[in-house]
């Protein structure tokens, strides 16, 4: 363990944590927003300033690892001046529309600005005019709304392990692009998102979720309906309906990643095709009934066949789908209710 | 699996074979990814070039269904190399003799013969595996659905108890299941043979405390495996089927003997969420609530029991599964089915299974628990096998190669296998219209060399036929696959790979060989299948 002064409070922290973690660590937080503690840092923005006393200059507090006896101020008048002054470049190339923007009240630059008082830029500029990306079914990308804080880039080569996107060009003309700065699409990625949930501003968004406010929406943490993994994410829920799926950090087995899969399956659960009503085959045709009358044909025909055959003439599969607690009552069902073994499911086909 | 998903990354040497992990396990896939890329080896056996195949170390495209030579081939040079473990054979192993005596004729030479492997590749996979003790083996469904998967598994676990690969950390041998439950729906004894927990019907001790607990006299028959019930059917002894939440009609090989054996029921019912391909042949179809709706448990690849929680109510007037299941078996004069809610059966499932008593709802509510937790102190099982097995001292079953139940023929000169791809997930992600925008229709793999031959264009149309049946697909033209194999899904019930693939069985599973069916391929005009 490592001593040091924090805002003046003596504290310590683990040998290599970076001041940034350290303060975070001890309830300080550091702005910043190309840092993200499962990627590599990059040390771009430079919001995450600090006053290290005895350095000459500030110092990026997510690349500096804490030392014995270091005197660090997070908030001292130089250091909120030098972030009043990069939020104020970066606003000068950034378009004014957080008024119709999907990611308000979900953005960092937005919580940033308003953290330090940065009303509107004060540069008087060229702005950034990239036409918006749409042409996947997914995800939308708007080049002119990217502060260029790297964590797509990041995100995709160290944790999805794909590298579909990278930096190109140099200056104010730098953007993220793909190889030939083709559209995004199954031929150069995986489509597995992970870009939208690291993007600090609206420059990425996931299509299912545009048009929902953050506070319209409730989250229900879930297990996925979908492989064997077993990943937990968060069903963003609107007006009793579930719009779409955002990561949980508190997963333990896939953390905040998520697969294309997963991510934007959950249209099908408001799918109009969902079964309503229970249905009968009669004359070749399915009809809506009662479920009276369904429960009543049901068991009506299985103790018909039962008596008629034996029990051993039914058979059941339950579901590698359903629960276990429904996985166990069926079984129950068929061996104490029917009164036969022949229950499986599709662990073996 | 053996171990947790979180060993993965640190596994020095990850053994890989007959699994395409970035494509049906993404989140699995992208942890071996990462292992490659932080500087751990891959092996990765597989007749396709899949996305994995191409951070391996050593890809080893072994001909399909070859598996077992392959294994017995590795360990061949193992033994003669001296390097498997001779202190954990003895400790903790019994029939390594007998396993020697099969495994000697498994020269390189004869195994490279059979597998198509060179003897150098061979070498080098038996070195690499056994170079440090953090190699894990991972396996999905190429190696079990052959009709050899027994012998499969069984020949991986050969390996790993023969190089002592097994009860540490960041080893083992690791199934990475398919669907989101199919390790709880074995768990709770949804099988003709065992209760929960893998309790035998027929052990009279299990059977009487269950006839116990639930009051109830129990049959002491096992019963039907899924083939042994289509065949039931068929054969008149089976008259009525109840399927919750399976569509077997496009899962199971072989869909027009599936669907044959459904339709000649007196009576079918199926619960499900959507009028799947199975349901349009029911006589009652029940409508369930899907998993937002509803509270339970799914248990994950690596044993760790999660929630699930309800986030929206059902569509109309769907119900939960369990629910619908309490009153059919109510409506049949049975008892015990009384339940107020989902944790309600977790307190009955707890009270049943041994590796489950050890957790609540409330210790499972954050970041579930891994089986087996025999107790409420116990913290779970991150891996097996530590120190003891269940059974003491564990078989080697020595096992000799049998080759697949079909083979390629002048006739039908292409070998078709069949898995999952990324966009989808089995049958109902067709359902979500953003995946289906994505990945809307099939598109079989073939390679350039048949393309060419066939006269094939990227997206071209083709009919594809077996023994079994005949369907229609769009084609794409890769090199993933190997000249004569042709790769499909079987998410498409516009082109359902399943009327093609061989029902022939595992003789003790009943799992059906999807990796291997042979057909033939041509040219036609469109989905209708017009001839040229």
């Amino acid at each position: 363990m490592v001593t040091f002064t924090l805002n003046g409070k003596v504290v310590s922290a683990k040998e290599g944590t970076t001041i940034l973690e350290a303060a975070r660590q001890n309830g300080v937080d550091i702005p910043h927003l190309c840092y993200d503690k499962n990627l590599s840092s990059f040390g771009g923005c430079r919001l995450c300033v600090v006053e290290v006393e005895g350095a000459k200059t500030l110092i990026a507090s997510c690349t500096n690892e804490v030392r014995e006896g270091m005197v660090v101020r997070t908030e001292s008048e130089n250091v909120v001046n030098v972030r009043k002054d990069i939020i104020d470049l970066l606003l000068a190339s950034h378009p004014e529309d957080c008024l119709t923007c999907e990611q308000t009240c979900n953005c960092k630059l937005q919580d940033y600005a308003y953290r330090y008082g940065v009303k509107r830029s004060s540069y008087k500029g060229a702005k950034k005019n990239y036409p918006i990306e749409s042409l996947n079914p997914v995800m939308e990308r708007d080049q002119s709304k990217c502060i260029l804080c790297g964590k797509c880039v990041r995100v995709c080569k160290e944790v999805q392990v794909t590298g579909t996107i990278d930096f190109v060009n140099r200056g104010f003309e730098t953007k993220i692009a793909t190889a030939f700065d083709a559209p995004i699409s199954t031929e150069n990625c995986r489509l597995c998102g992970q870009c939208i949930s690291v993007c600090p501003t609206g420059a990425i968004v996931n299509k299912q979720l545009k048009g929902t406010r953050p506070w319209e929406v409730t989250k229900v943490r879930t297990t996925c309906p979908l492989c064997g993994v077993g990943c937990n994410f968060d069903l963003n829920i609107k007006n009793g309906k579930v719009v779409g799926v955002t990561p949980n950090p508190d997963s333990l087995v896939n953390g905040t990643s998520i697969c294309v899969k997963g991510r934007y399956h959950t249209d099908m659960i408001s799918n109009p095709d969902r079964l309503k009503k229970p249905l009968a085959k009669k004359n070749g045709e399915f009809v809506e009934i009662s479920w009276d009358e369904a429960l009543h044909t049901v068991t009506e025909k299985l103790k018909e066949t039962k008596a008629k055959y034996g029990p051993d003439a039914i058979a059941g599969l339950s579901s590698a789908r359903c629960t276990n607690e429904e996985n166990f009552l069926f079984q129950k069902m068929m061996r104490v209710a029917v009164g036969t073994n022949s229950v499986d499911h599709c662990a073996r086909t | 699996m053996t171990n947790a998903i979180s060993e993965i990354e640190g596994n020095e040497v990850l053994f890989v074979i007959g699994s395409n992990a970035t494509e049906a396990h993404p989140i699995i896939g992208n942890k071996m990814k990462r292992a490659a890329m932080n500087g751990s080896k891959l092996i990765v056996i597989d007749p396709r070039r899949t996305e994995l195949a191409q951070y391996a170390t050593l890809w080893v495209p072994l001909n399909s269904g070859t598996d077992v030579a392959l294994i017995n081939g590795l360990m061949h040079i193992i033994v003669k190399e001296g390097w498997h473990d001779k202190e954990f054979i003895e400790a903790r192993c019994e029939g390594f003799d007998d396993l020697l005596k099969v495994i000697e004729k498994y020269t390189p030479e004869y195994v490279s013969e059979i597998t198509g492997i060179s003897e150098e590749m061979l070498y080098e996979t038996a070195k690499l595996y056994t170079s440090t003790k953090k190699a894990g083996i991972f396996y999905t469904l190429g190696i079990t659905e052959h009709t050899t998967g027994t012998d499969n598994v069984m020949s991986l676990a050969n390996l790993a108890m023969l190089t002592g690969h097994l009860g540490i950390e960041n080893a083992g041998i690791n199934p990475i299941r398919g669907q989101n439950n199919v390790q709880g729906a074995c768990d709770m004894g949804a099988l003709p043979n065992v209760f929960s927990g893998y309790q035998s019907v027929t052990d009279e001790k299990v059977v009487q405390f269950f006839e116990d607990y639930w009051k109830f006299k129990l049959n002491r028959n096992t019963g039907l495996k899924i083939p042994e019930m289509f065949d039931g059917s068929h054969e008149g002894k089976v008259k009525a089927m109840y399927i919750m939440g399976e569509d077997p009609v496009l899962t199971d090989p072989d869909a027009n003997h599936v669907r044959a054996a459904l339709e000649k029921l007196d009576f079918l019912v199926v619960q499900d969420i959507f009028l799947s391909e199975t349901a349009k042949l029911a006589d009652i179809v029940l409508p369930a609530a899907c998993y937002a709706e509803k509270e339970g448990t799914f248990t994950n690849t690596e044993r760790r029991v999660q929630k699930i929680r309800k986030a929206v109510e059902a569509p109309g007037e769907a119900r939960p599964d369990w629910e619908i299941i309490c009153d059919v078996a109510k409506g049949l004069g049975a008892s015990g089915f009384d339940y107020k809610n989902a944790e309600e059966i977790f307190e009955e499932i707890r009270a049943t299974t041994p590796s489950y008593r050890g957790m609540t709802y409330e210790r499972i509510d954050k970041n579930g628990l891994q089986w087996p937790c025999p107790t409420e102190d116990h913290p779970g099982t991150q891996y097996l096998h530590k120190g003891t097995f269940p059974k003491g001292k564990a078989l080697m079953k020595a096992i000799e190669y049998k080759v697949p139940a079909e083979s390629v023929c002048e006739e039908y000169p292409i070998l078709l296998s069949t898995g999952r791809m990324l966009y989808h997930y089995n049958i109902t992600t067709r359902f979500s219209e953003k995946l289906d925008a994505i990945r809307p229709y099939e598109l079989a793999q073939i390679n350039p060399v048949d393309a060419e031959k066939l006269g094939l264009k990227e997206e071209d149309f083709v009919r594809v036929t077996s023994r079994r049946g005949s369907i229609v697909t769009r084609v794409t033209i890769t090199d993933k696959v190997k000249p004569g194999m042709m790769s499909m899904t079987f998410h498409y019930r516009e082109s359902p790979a399943n009327e093609l693939t061989n029902s022939a069985f595992d003789p003790i599973t009943k799992t059906g060989e999807y990796k291997v069916s042979a057909v033939k391929v041509e040219k036609v005009k469109d989905m209708q299948g017009e001839a040229i």
